[in-house]
């Protein structure tokens, strides 16, 4: 399977450790990535914040690019970007004059025709079932807490995926690999997400209450998709610890980790060892 | 030769203000076959009415013409005059020089300009009217009501006492409805069995009324005063003539895990029941699904102990047709499926409330359940998960009410009332406990209604925060309500041992069949469309079929009774006469140029084209033609304009007429 690829940002910097596990994880699975050449910022927060005609056209202009070098599939494995070119891709195709507008502004055709997914749904593309013939090894020992965060199933009018409140498929994943994942209260909780800059003290709040509830519940550790959510939960875990007087020592892994691990990568191949909190 | 009388009206300043009525009377005066042309101040008052009737006789007028307001607001009057002094009322026509002219425009003179093509349009038409007869059917002194609940029974009973024969259809196995499974009725507080079982029981023993329960309106034909109901008894599996009601049958039954849908889950029910003790007819029924004979063919314990031999697994579904004269729609609603698949896909959501994944959350009719007397706990307040006594509940309004992302964009209104309502019932059950409620906004209007929910919150302590709540969680035992009060901006986190949602109030399931069956329209929503949202509520655009309870839109309980008492006299105004009329601006096909292709047949959204045969004195078949049943036609015009071979027209509305108000145009 042959598919484009939309790092983004955030895992070509503070979270390359994600962009390394999702490499080696699909790179097994007979995955091969190709990155869309010349992409951009998707605009994030930011630009839906400050300026509507940004928010699209920064998306735009890697859709662009994407149609341009003939990808029809886009893995963009956060959630923010994936949200953001779901969002420009909805506007530009129900909107003649904009896609006229954005193909002016980002000097390239644009029909909004590419179809942008994320991990998740790769690893539903790929099949459950093809996972489980090249797995080598059984996820009994974890008992995850999957951790969907605001992004992967909201908007649900422009994503469409799963259910927006009670999301269950990455549950389905990793009990088809053997794991037996959690019920908990937090799967679609905020964990502060960009507060992390300005306003530490409410992700420190937010993530002390996914990471205590997970825990609560059983889990022997958190599963996510998104860079953001790692960064809040698992570096600034330490933080939270502190701030808190407890000791959370709850492991934070991407979800492509534990794809990884049955498919019998080690820690190095998936970046794990860079984790802030490390399995005992 | 046609004589024409053109009365043109001031309407008092409401066209005399911007049309020049006197020179609108002059420029039609010169027009052929205008004998005369008035304008007077106020043409549908006494004098005005009388100066037309005098020149009817004076100038021998043989067609009439009013220039005034909409033909809806006076058509009759003006008609109703011209028949007093010997004149056909299909001959008068009216211009509607308001509605359509003084009140939409503001240049007097090309106001006045149209005024006066609009009137010429109407002596055109006019010239060509002919005398009509108004349609005359008999009428079948016999209603059909729909729907045994509170509005069903209500209408029911009214028409019934006025002496009429009632036949009462009801999808379930004893009438009673909604009504019947709720605890106390705001704002009295009184017990809602209590009110309610005593009209049933006059209902199952009323001489007038055939009741047949475990029934369903399977089909619908003919027209006003005489339709043919197709009824579809479904099979019962018990003999209703043998049976006594005597219970040995359901106390024998092993079959005791049904959840029971009188208590909307909360209890469970034998395989072969009465949904509960005051049911009417106090007779069981077998569910074919979870009855052992009829699934694996083994047990049959209800038939070996029966003493009445009532019990007959061979029992089939009935067909049986009645004859009616009129119908009453009584369906009522259902709640909205919180977090369910929904038909619609729009009104799907609702799954951070965790109806259905956790126990403790449950709609406004299963607590109803549980704080009845007559149900599961009898009134013993038990949450479902662990049966013990809720310390803490929290009720949430509008749970799919005026919510246009997850669900309905209208009001529900009744559950304010009844919030209230289960936030007293609770406290006066568990004096140590604390009800909250989330809302938008407390709608409370209505006799004593404010009143009641201020009781609720000074007397009985009730907490009201205004504001939603955003999730609903479960830990240690305890659902975590999370909300936000948007009056003191805070956000609001309630540790509670039972949630209730007041979820929207929508149209019962097959509404939309029954009322395709039944010519009646219906909006996105399903509910059934009322003939005029303020004069004709009670009427439907189906003739002779009416509507009453919340089958029409969301209802409390006093305004359903109010309704059908309403739909009650309608039915009963109808068969106060020995034959009704019609008005006859039907369409006629002309059946020598009918190509029998049928297409108005079609066409037609109320089924009144039937195909016929034109035979001859021999019996041999001469062709076949389309023929108008006037008794059902709506005079609508759509096998009109559809006829390819042009053989329909309107009476009234001949083709012939309207090219002549075209030409008399251009």
């Amino acid at each position: 399977m042959d598919i484009g690829y939309y790092p983004g940002c955030a895992l070509h910097g503070s979270s390359n450790d994600y962009e390394m596990s999702v490499r080696a994880c699909l790179e097994v699975l007979g995955v091969q990535l190709r990155e869309v050449d010349d992409w951009i910022c998707c605009g994030a927060t930011a630009a839906h914040s400050l300026n509507q005609k940004l928010a699209v056209a920064l998306p735009a202009r890697n859709l662009a690019l994407a149609e341009c070098q003939g990808m029809q599939d886009l893995l963009a494995p956060c959630p923010m970007c994936s949200m953001e070119l779901i969002k420009a891709n909805q506007a530009i195709s129900a909107d003649a004059k904009l896609k006229k507008e954005m193909a002016e502004i980002v000097e390239l055709k644009v029909e909004g025709k590419v179809s942008v997914l994320n991990l998740i749904q790769i690893f539903q593309q790929v099949g459950l079932d093809r996972i489980k013939e090249l797995a080598v090894k059984s996820l009994d020992e974890f008992k995850p807490a999957c951790y969907y965060g605001c992004l992967l199933t909201r908007p649900p009018e422009a994503l469409q995926f799963d259910d927006c409140e009670q999301p269950s498929s990455m549950e389905t994943l990793l009990e088809g690999l053997g794991a037996a994942p959690i019920d908990w209260n937090y799967k679609t909780e905020c964990c502060g997400a960009g507060m992390t800059m300005s306003n530490e003290d409410t992700v420190l709040d937010l993530s002390h209450k996914i990471l205590t509830n997970a825990a609560d519940h059983g889990a022997n550790c958190l599963v996510v998709a998104c860079p953001m959510c790692h960064v809040n939960l698992d570096m600034k875990q330490a933080d939270i610890d502190r701030r808190y007087n407890v000791q959370h020592d709850m492991v934070v892994y991407y979800l492509s980790d534990l794809v990884g691990f049955a498919l019998g990568l080690d820690e190095q191949r998936l970046g794990v060892n860079r984790h802030f909190v490390a399995k005992h | 030769m046609a004589r024409i009388g053109v009365f043109t009206c001031w309407c008092g300043e409401n066209i005399a203000r911007n049309v020049d009525v006197e020179k609108v009377a002059e420029a039609i005066g010169k027009l052929p076959h205008v004998r005369c042309s008035v304008a007077y101040k106020y043409m549908c008052s006494d004098p005005g009415q009388a100066i037309m009737r005098e020149k009817i006789v004076s100038e021998g007028l043989t067609g009439v013409v009013v220039a005034s307001c909409s033909p809806h607001m006076h058509l009759k009057t003006f008609r109703k005059a011209a028949e007093s002094e010997g004149l056909n009322p299909y001959v008068v026509e009216m211009a509607n020089i308001r509605e359509h002219c003084s009140w939409v425009h503001h240049n007097k003179e090309d106001a006045t300009r149209k005024a006066i093509d609009l009137v010429r349009m109407s002596v055109a038409k006019v010239l060509r009217n002919h005398a009509l007869d108004p349609i005359r059917v008999p009428v079948t002194k016999r209603a059909l009501v729909i729907g045994g609940g509170v509005a069903g029974i209500q209408a029911a009973l009214d028409i019934a006492d006025a002496g009429h024969e009632v036949v009462l259809v009801e999808r379930d196995p004893s009438i009673g409805g909604k009504m019947a499974g709720l605890s106390e009725t705001f704002p009295t507080l009184d017990c809602s069995q209590c009110i309610l079982t005593p009209r049933m029981v006059d209902v199952g023993q009323h001489p007038n009324i055939k009741l047949h329960t475990y029934s369903e309106v399977e089909a619908v034909d003919g027209y006003l005063g005489n339709f043919k109901v197709t009824i579809r008894k479904k099979a019962r599996y018990v003999d209703m003539d043998k049976c006594t009601g005597c219970g040995i049958c359901w106390n024998a039954c092993p079959s005791k895990k049904n959840l029971s849908e009188f208590d909307f889950g909360m209890g469970t029910r034998k395989a072969i029941y009465v949904p509960f003790p005051q049911a009417v007819p106090a007779r069981p029924v077998i569910d074919a699904n979870a009855c052992i004979k009829l699934t694996k063919d083994k047990c049959g314990l209800c038939e070996k102990k029966c003493p009445a031999g009532a019990i007959n697994f061979d029992d089939q579904d009935e067909l049986i047709t009645e004859e009616i004269g009129a119908v009453v729609v009584a369906t009522g609603y259902k709640l909205y499926d919180i977090g369910k698949e929904q038909q619609n896909d729009k009104l799907a959501g609702y799954g951070e409330y965790g109806y259905g994944k956790y126990k403790d959350v449950i709609d406004s009719l299963q607590f109803e359940r549980i704080v009845s007397a007559s149900g599961p706990t009898v009134g013993e307040i038990q949450r479902p998960s662990d049966g013990k006594e809720p310390k803490s509940v929290v009720f949430i309004s509008c749970v799919g009410s005026r919510d246009n992302a997850k669900g309905v964009s209208y009001c529900s209104k009744i559950c304010c009332m009844y919030n209230a309502k289960h936030t007293m019932l609770y406290k006066h059950k568990v004096h140590d406990g604390q009800a909250h409620v989330f809302y938008m906004d407390i709608r409370a209007g209505g006799k004593n209604y404010d009143e009641f929910v201020r009781r609720a919150i000074e007397q009985d302590g009730a907490q009201y925060h205004r504001g939603r709540v955003s999730k609903i969680t479960e830990e240690n035992g305890k659902l975590i309500v999370r909300g936000v009060d948007t009056l003191a901006g805070v956000p609001v986190t309630v540790e509670a041992d039972l949630v209730v949602l007041a979820a929207a109030m929508r149209p019962a399931d097959g509404v939309e069949q029954l009322a395709q069956k039944l010519n009646v329209g219906y909006d996105e929503f399903g509910f059934l469309s009322e003939s005029h949202p303020k004069l004709r509520p009670i009427e439907t655009n189906a003739a002779g079929v009416f509507v009453c309870g919340a089958c029409q839109g969301p209802k409390d309980i006093p305004e359903s009774v109010a309704q059908a008492s309403a739909a009650a006299g309608k039915v009963m105004m109808m068969f106060s006469r020995k034959e009704l009329t019609r008005e006859p601006e039907v369409a006629c096909v002309n059946e020598q140029n009918c190509a029998a292709c049928f297409a108005c047949a079609r066409a037609c959204p109320f089924n009144a084209i039937e195909q016929a045969e034109i035979r001859d004195r021999n019996g041999n078949l001469v062709k076949r033609t389309a023929r108008v049943n006037p008794g059902l036609c709506m005079g609508c015009g759509t096998c009109v304009a559809i006829c390819p071979s042009k053989s329909v027209d309107l009476e009234g509305f001949t083709e012939q007429q309207i090219y002549a108000q075209v030409e008399s145009l251009v």
